[in-house]
């Protein structure tokens, strides 16, 4: 009962739909290893959604760990920070994984790390400046989509009156285990996050979502909210997308966040698990978002592991510390076997919202033939959010712009749960994202 | 850009997410069929004897045949290796009496698969199931062919031909949950028929919703209609119908309910046909007919997505 149901507002009701994945989390059990320090970090001035920063420093400039490198005065936007002390060697244009370009900054290191003197905890005293902390620190969504924190912490109140933070600890996608590690390595920090952010926001209840195939992660956040009532540890099946926003809102608290809709609209506020240990390490510390915990998994990875290494690094250098030559591979994702993106370049540089590093010998598990669509509804019952993928394939083919807009392809949030249950290989989560576009035009 | 010329032989793949797929294909689904099928062909062979095993074998190598010369002639890659036409011309075999004449079976596979399969565009594209239509145009072509029905057990060419047990309504329980009866090769046990559903639902080909809505809705309606409703259900292709071929994913609609109405309307057709119309048999018109509604039903059941309308005013 207490698994498949929700008690929403409304009473109960069934928890979302999903595909059961091969989970392939070898990786649970390694302890993060710090990578040793790379000769020279890229940092792009665009990490995640937003508008790119604008660098901060010039070509021959020093800088050290911590300092500030590119900022902006767009809203929705973090700041970025050096990772390493050394010599801005470049300001240059790169092109990105979307096919835009964007300005990085390349910094080679002096090996001696020193840390920027105006380091220092925040001083707190109120919301505002604990909004200013949070967006000085550089951070932004951990779990992949990057969106700035404190953009997503500074709700507008007018609107809306948030009650309820939903922690994202699903780590739904295959082979990826570092947020699992952070529960693992440091459910204190995580646990503190959360309170910090539910004492600022004045937010009297948190979920933790965690899916069941990761116990000791569940067993370590039990243990330190145990005293706490007023946040609660969820077990989630382990669905594929569990760990999508709108699936972990509704599977822990029974709200729908709609379309168009922001999960404050519904009195939300859904953070990643790594996102919060980040923010309560730096109020400790005070030092910003220079690392990032990444798995580093794949079939011709033969150390698979989990590491810290600086943003910025470049993949070939994590993977060959990983034992793992990037030349011979065929396919390298940033991110999951799902969700992730396939990297053209294994020079490209790790960025703050990485939280994997996948490397494949083979071009793809994927069948390259597609068959024709047998019309057997796999995709419709596939879907968590109960749409009709083949029937946007038909619709889209055809440039039926109506049919499109009334089975709500806007919604689709590009899991990729149709494709992968489709039996005659169609790319149906390609489809719909053209789809998108089109309505877009 | 550098990364063109590593040592000129890098080569990194970039395409769409997802990059796995699951193991479940076209041609698995399609073999699990043809595995739930073989029981009830068991079944045969051993009510009608060997005859029925070259039936089936004719049919089914005929239909294949059909389709490779369908794709070669339209210059496509031959879809045969799907097994979807092999499982089509085991089920018309199944919907065939067993002393019908082989180049009869051989017509039927040719309209199954030439006309209503290829056709209209290969597998997924035809509206009715191709099965279907193959039996429905020997039934009015070869009309005295069709319905000469051997008495089981009675093999060679002294075999004794009969009623079936929906028009002779003799038969027992018993005889026709195990097959003892006359009829098409494919239709006469219950029993082999569910064991090849309950294969099919435990390898999640199908779901059940067609089936149970189609056979419960001929029971309700014949015990409203005070006919024996066991019988009904027992008797004739129903199970044959419900399990193999109202659940064929083309012809059938996506969502659950949309099965369910789809099931249900098979099942209203059937029994009036059965009570009211010049036909013992409504099987396979009540599927045909609910085919061509399927469209129609798949608007009408589209599913409602999570959020996807401004329902509730924003608070």
């Amino acid at each position: 009962m207490e698994d498949s149901y929700i008690k929403t507002e409304r009473g109960f009701a069934m928890k979302l739909k999903g595909v059961l994945l091969p989970h392939k989390k070898g990786t649970a059990d390694c302890e993060c290893v710090t990578i040793p320090l790379p000769k020279s970090v890229t940092l792009p001035m665009l990490m995640g959604i937003g508008a790119p920063c604008v660098p901060a420093v010039k070509k021959g400039d020093r800088v050290t760990v911590g300092q500030l490198i590119g900022d902006t005065e767009k809203l929705l936007a973090a700041p970025i920070h050096s990772p390493v002390s050394g010599t801005v060697t470049a300001v240059e244009d790169m092109l990105q994984m979307n096919g835009r370009t964007c300005k990085a900054v390349v910094i080679e290191s002096d090996g001696e790390q020193t840390p920027c003197p105006d380091l220092a905890p925040p001083k707190l005293t109120d919301k505002a400046s604990f909004f200013a902390a949070v967006r000085a620190s550089g951070c932004v969504g951990l779990g992949g989509a990057g969106f700035p924190t404190h953009i997503k912490l500074n709700y507008n109140e007018s609107k809306c009156k948030v009650d309820t933070l939903v922690i994202n600890a699903a780590e739904c996608e295959p082979y990826i285990t570092s947020d699992c590690r952070v529960m693992l390595e440091e459910p204190e920090a995580a646990a503190d996050g959360i309170r910090q952010v539910m004492h600022y926001l004045k937010i009297d209840r948190a979920f933790i979502g965690i899916e069941d195939n990761k116990p000791a992660a569940i067993a370590e956040m039990k243990r330190v909210t145990a005293d706490d009532e007023k946040i609660t540890v969820v077990k989630l099946k382990s669905l594929y997308p569990q760990g999508a926003e709108k699936v972990m809102a509704y599977n822990t608290t029974g709200r729908i966040i709609g379309e168009g809709e922001l999960p404050s609209d519904k009195g939300l506020i859904v953070m990643n698990i790594s996102t919060a240990a980040f923010i309560s390490n730096y109020l400790k510390t005070g030092m910003p978002l220079v690392t990032k915990r990444l798995t580093i998994d794949g079939d011709i990875v033969g150390k698979p592991m989990n590491v810290i290494a600086p943003v910025g690094t470049p993949i070939s250098e994590i993977l060959r510390f990983a034992d793992c030559d990037p030349m011979k591979a065929k396919k390298i994702l940033m991110g999951g076997p799902m969700m992730g993106v396939c990297v053209y370049d294994p020079d490209t540089p790790i960025i703050k919202t990485n939280n994997a590093i996948l490397a494949f010998g083979s071009e793809s598990e994927r069948s390259k033939k597609q068959t024709n669509c047998i019309n057997c509804g796999r995709c419709i019952a596939a879907c968590p959010l109960k749409l009709m993928p083949c029937r946007f394939e038909r619709a889209y083919d055809a440039r039926d712009k109506e049919t499109l807009s009334r089975l709500k392809v806007g919604l689709c949030m590009n899991c990729g749960a149709c494709s992968y249950v489709c039996p005659a290989g169609r790319r149906l989560a390609e489809k719909n994202q053209l789809a998108k576009e089109l309505l877009r035009k | 850009m550098d990364f063109f010329d590593i040592d000129n032989t890098f080569k990194l793949t970039v395409s769409p997410s997802p990059q796995i797929k699951s193991p479940v294909t076209t041609q698995r689904i399609m073999l699990h069929v043809l595995i739930a099928l073989c029981p009830a062909l068991g079944f045969a062979v051993w009510v009608f004897g060997l005859r029925a095993l070259v039936l089936t074998l004719i049919c089914a190598v005929s239909a294949v045949g059909w389709e490779h010369l369908c794709c070669k002639l339209r210059d496509r890659r031959s879809t045969v290796g799907d097994l979807s036409a092999a499982v089509t011309g085991v089920i018309l075999a199944f919907n065939l009496p067993a002393t019908l004449p082989l180049w009869e079976a051989v017509i039927g596979t040719f309209v199954a698969i030439v006309i209503v399969k290829q056709m209209f565009g290969g597998l997924g594209q035809n509206f009715a199931n191709p099965a279907i239509v193959g039996r429905i145009v020997l039934m009015l072509s070869f009309t005295a062919d069709m319905t000469r029905w051997v008495l089981p057990f009675e093999r060679g060419a002294d075999a004794v031909s009969g009623a079936t047990p929906l028009v002779s309504r003799t038969a027992s329980y018993a005889d026709l949950f195990f097959g003892r009866v006359g009829g098409c090769l494919g239709e006469v046990s219950a029993f082999a028929l569910l064991i090849g559903f309950v294969y099919l639902l435990i390898m999640r080909v199908i779901t059940p919703h067609n089936t149970l809505a189609f056979v419960g809705t001929v029971f309700v309606f014949a015990f409203l209609a005070g006919k024996d409703p066991v019988f009904e259900i027992l008797a004739g292709g129903v199970m044959l119908g419900a399990v193999f071929m109202a659940t064929d994913y083309v012809t059938s609609p996506q969502t659950a309910w949309g099965k369910i109405i789809f099931g249900i309307g098979c099942g209203i057709i059937t029994c009036v046909i059965r009570f009211c119309a010049n036909y013992a048999e409504g099987v396979s018109f009540s599927i045909l007919i609910m085919n061509i509604l399927t469209p129609y039903i798949d608007r009408l059941t589209e599913t409602k997505p999570l959020g996807g309308k401004a329902k509730e005013a924003k608070s």
